[in-house]
């Protein structure tokens, strides 16, 4: 007799919990030959709403961390992905479609980038703060603060490497993130979430919202209690990139904007990624006193 | 509300002389009335609170809640200007739209009554003051009685008084009729123009439903006009339950005496959703001739934050953030 599969229906990840979607809606997730691989949820509006809720909440504990913790947990995390490498490589081969031998070397990327962007936890200041000359007797000390509460559209075609390449920067300067995965190719977010649950990172730190960025991210783009959004997971759709900056707009967002096609996730990011979501704060201090 | 003149140890003309005579006859009555069922009462709350009100409704609800808080700052760092802050708020909960009724009364200690009256000015909004030893009501009779007088000239429209529950629970139920009534007497003005009596039970001491129908009886018998649940600095504060049993009891007594009383939660309640729980059960349990702010309040000072961001998401379609509210 034959084994009955387990078919399984993957959860949300929401302020370091695993709820259903509130909608009671999930979606048939297939490989890349069109074969049936497992349920996800699909997130709805008062999912976002209750992601933002949960990201806001774990804003200043999170960005209250030394830099140098934050850079201890990101390192966790590569260590995890590390452990799971297996189940890492199976998710990416079934999503996109690569060979093993392919697959493997996304997650290796994948595990470097999360290591890269650690080792900046504790440099991102150094290299981005200043003490600027002033004509008077003061000293003039700029530093980079995190922006706050970030929705991120993860890439819809690189489901592993891509969305650690948008989830890391944000998190690393003290960011909390609402990330919605690519919408066909969701498994491989899932398991990260996962990794992420049990790898020291605070719960609401990161929060993932399987499902349609079409559906959602109209809501996180107008949401007033979301200090920007990074719209790369909308790349190659302008009208809709249009509209999610529109509403953007109206708490005055800071936006990342949508480029014309995904970009090759495997080049070196530089610091963009990171500075996209920081604020310069600067303090005047009389000298001498 | 008209002054009625009252004794100690009487009942204002409601059918009660021979009950509220002597502690004897107290008791036999308070634990004569039925008892409540626990776990009904729980399951009916519970149910209650699964009741879906969306679009106009919620909008309706929402606007209601809003007209019946009693916006409440009861920390011992109270300043002046806090409390101004406080009642600004209170006129005008949201600055960016003039639609957003006003809140029902602001509830604050007795000395910061004259203050914010001072504020509030002929705007409507009520002043609450609380009293009587607030919140463990452990003190003689006679300084629960002054301080309630202090407000009261002060200008206080309502006065919040604590019941000592230390006597209740021992079953000395005369000694709190009798303070009750005394402090209703406190709270006459000559002119007639006397402030409504609250009294508090703080349920969440009083350990059974049984006791919170037998504290709301006498309330009721001695002349209160609103029964509330709680201080709000004792967990549990108010629940869905003890709301409901405290429903009952102000249905019963009007079916019995004709007279109205209304039924204030406070504490705990801080998000929208709990607040419409409240007004579905009010409006299920005794009906609508209580769903104004003048038979039923919420204490609370962080729900308005929260119905009004949901005000601003129903009429903007955005959801609104905390970053767009003052804090208190």
């Amino acid at each position: 007799m034959s084994r009955i599969d387990v078919r399984k229906t993957y959860k949300l990840y929401i302020g370091g919990a695993f709820p259903r979607s509130e909608s009671g809606y999930s979606y048939e997730v297939l490989d890349s030959k069109g074969k049936f691989v497992a349920n996800a949820s699909l997130a709805s509006r008062k999912d976002a709403r209750d992601a933002v809720g949960a990201a806001r909440k774990a804003f200043g504990g999170w960005s209250g961390r030394t830099a140098y913790n934050r850079g201890q947990i990101l390192y966790r995390i590569a260590e995890i992905m590390e452990d799971r490498r297996p189940q890492f490589v199976q998710a990416v081969v079934q999503s996109e479609g690569l060979s093993a031998a392919r697959a493997d070397k996304v997650v290796d990327e994948a595990i470097d980038r999360l290591v890269w962007y650690a080792g900046w936890a504790d440099k991102v200041t150094q290299v981005l703060g200043n003490t600027n000359p002033v004509a008077g007797p003061y000293f003039n000390l700029s530093s980079p603060e995190p922006t706050g509460v970030v929705a991120v559209l993860a890439p819809q075609e690189s489901s592993l490497l891509g969305l650690v390449s948008v989830v890391a920067p944000v998190v690393v300067t003290g960011n909390t993130v609402v990330v919605v995965s690519s919408y066909e190719r969701p498994l491989p977010a899932v398991t990260f979430a996962e990794v992420l649950a049990t790898s020291d990172v605070p719960g609401g730190v990161v929060n993932v919202l399987t499902g349609s960025a079409a559906t959602v991210a109209p809501w996180l783009a107008a949401h007033m209690d979301v200090n920007a959004i990074d719209l790369v997971g909308v790349a190659g759709e302008p009208a809709l990139a249009t509209d999610l900056e529109v509403a953007a707009a109206d708490n005055l967002k800071r936006v990342r904007r949508a480029p014309a096609a995904e970009p090759d996730w495997s080049a070196e990011p530089g610091l963009e990624p990171m500075t996209a979501f920081l604020e310069t704060k600067t303090v005047w201090h009389p000298i001498g006193v | 509300m008209t002054a009625t003149s009252t004794t100690p140890g009487q009942a204002q003309g409601s059918g009660f002389e021979d009950v509220t005579r002597t502690d004897a006859s107290l008791r036999r009555f308070l634990h004569g009335l039925p008892g409540v069922d626990q776990v009904g009462a729980e399951s009916r709350a519970a149910g209650l609170g699964t009741r879906s009100i969306k679009t106009s409704a919620k909008a309706y609800a929402i606007d209601l809640a809003i007209r019946m808080v009693d916006l409440t700052t009861l920390e011992g760092q109270d300043t002046p200007g806090k409390v101004r802050a406080l009642a600004a708020k209170a006129m005008r909960p949201d600055p960016a739209d003039p639609t957003c009724p006003q809140v029902a009364a602001v509830c604050v200690y007795p000395d910061m009554v004259a203050t914010v009256k001072e504020t509030l000015g002929s705007s409507g909004v009520k002043v609450a003051a609380v009293a009587t030893a607030f919140p463990s009501g452990r003190a003689a009779l006679d300084i629960k009685l002054a301080d309630t007088r202090d407000a009261v000239e002060a200008g206080a429209d309502e006065i919040d008084m604590v019941i000592d529950r230390g006597a209740f629970l021992a079953g000395r139920y005369q000694q709190v009729f009798d303070e009750i009534v005394a402090t209703k007497a406190a709270c006459a003005r000559p002119d007639g123009h006397d402030a409504h009596l609250k009294v508090i039970f703080e349920t969440g001491e009083l350990q059974t439903y049984d006791n919170v129908r037998r504290a709301s009886w006498l309330a009721m018998m001695a002349g209160a006009d609103f029964i509330k649940t709680s201080t709000g600095k004792v967990q549990p504060a108010a629940t869905l339950p003890v709301t409901m049993v405290m429903l009952e009891a102000v249905r019963d007594f009007r079916d019995q005496t004709g007279t109205m009383v209304g039924v204030k939660p406070a504490g705990g309640i801080r998000t929208s959703k709990d607040a419409i729980k409240y007004l579905v059960m009010v409006n299920e349990v005794v009906g609508q001739d209580w769903l104004d702010p003048d038979w039923f309040r919420f204490g609370a000072s962080t729900l308005l934050n929260d119905l009004l961001m949901q005000r601003t998401k129903m009429t903007t379609g955005r959801y609104s953030g905390p970053d767009y509210f003052t804090l208190d």
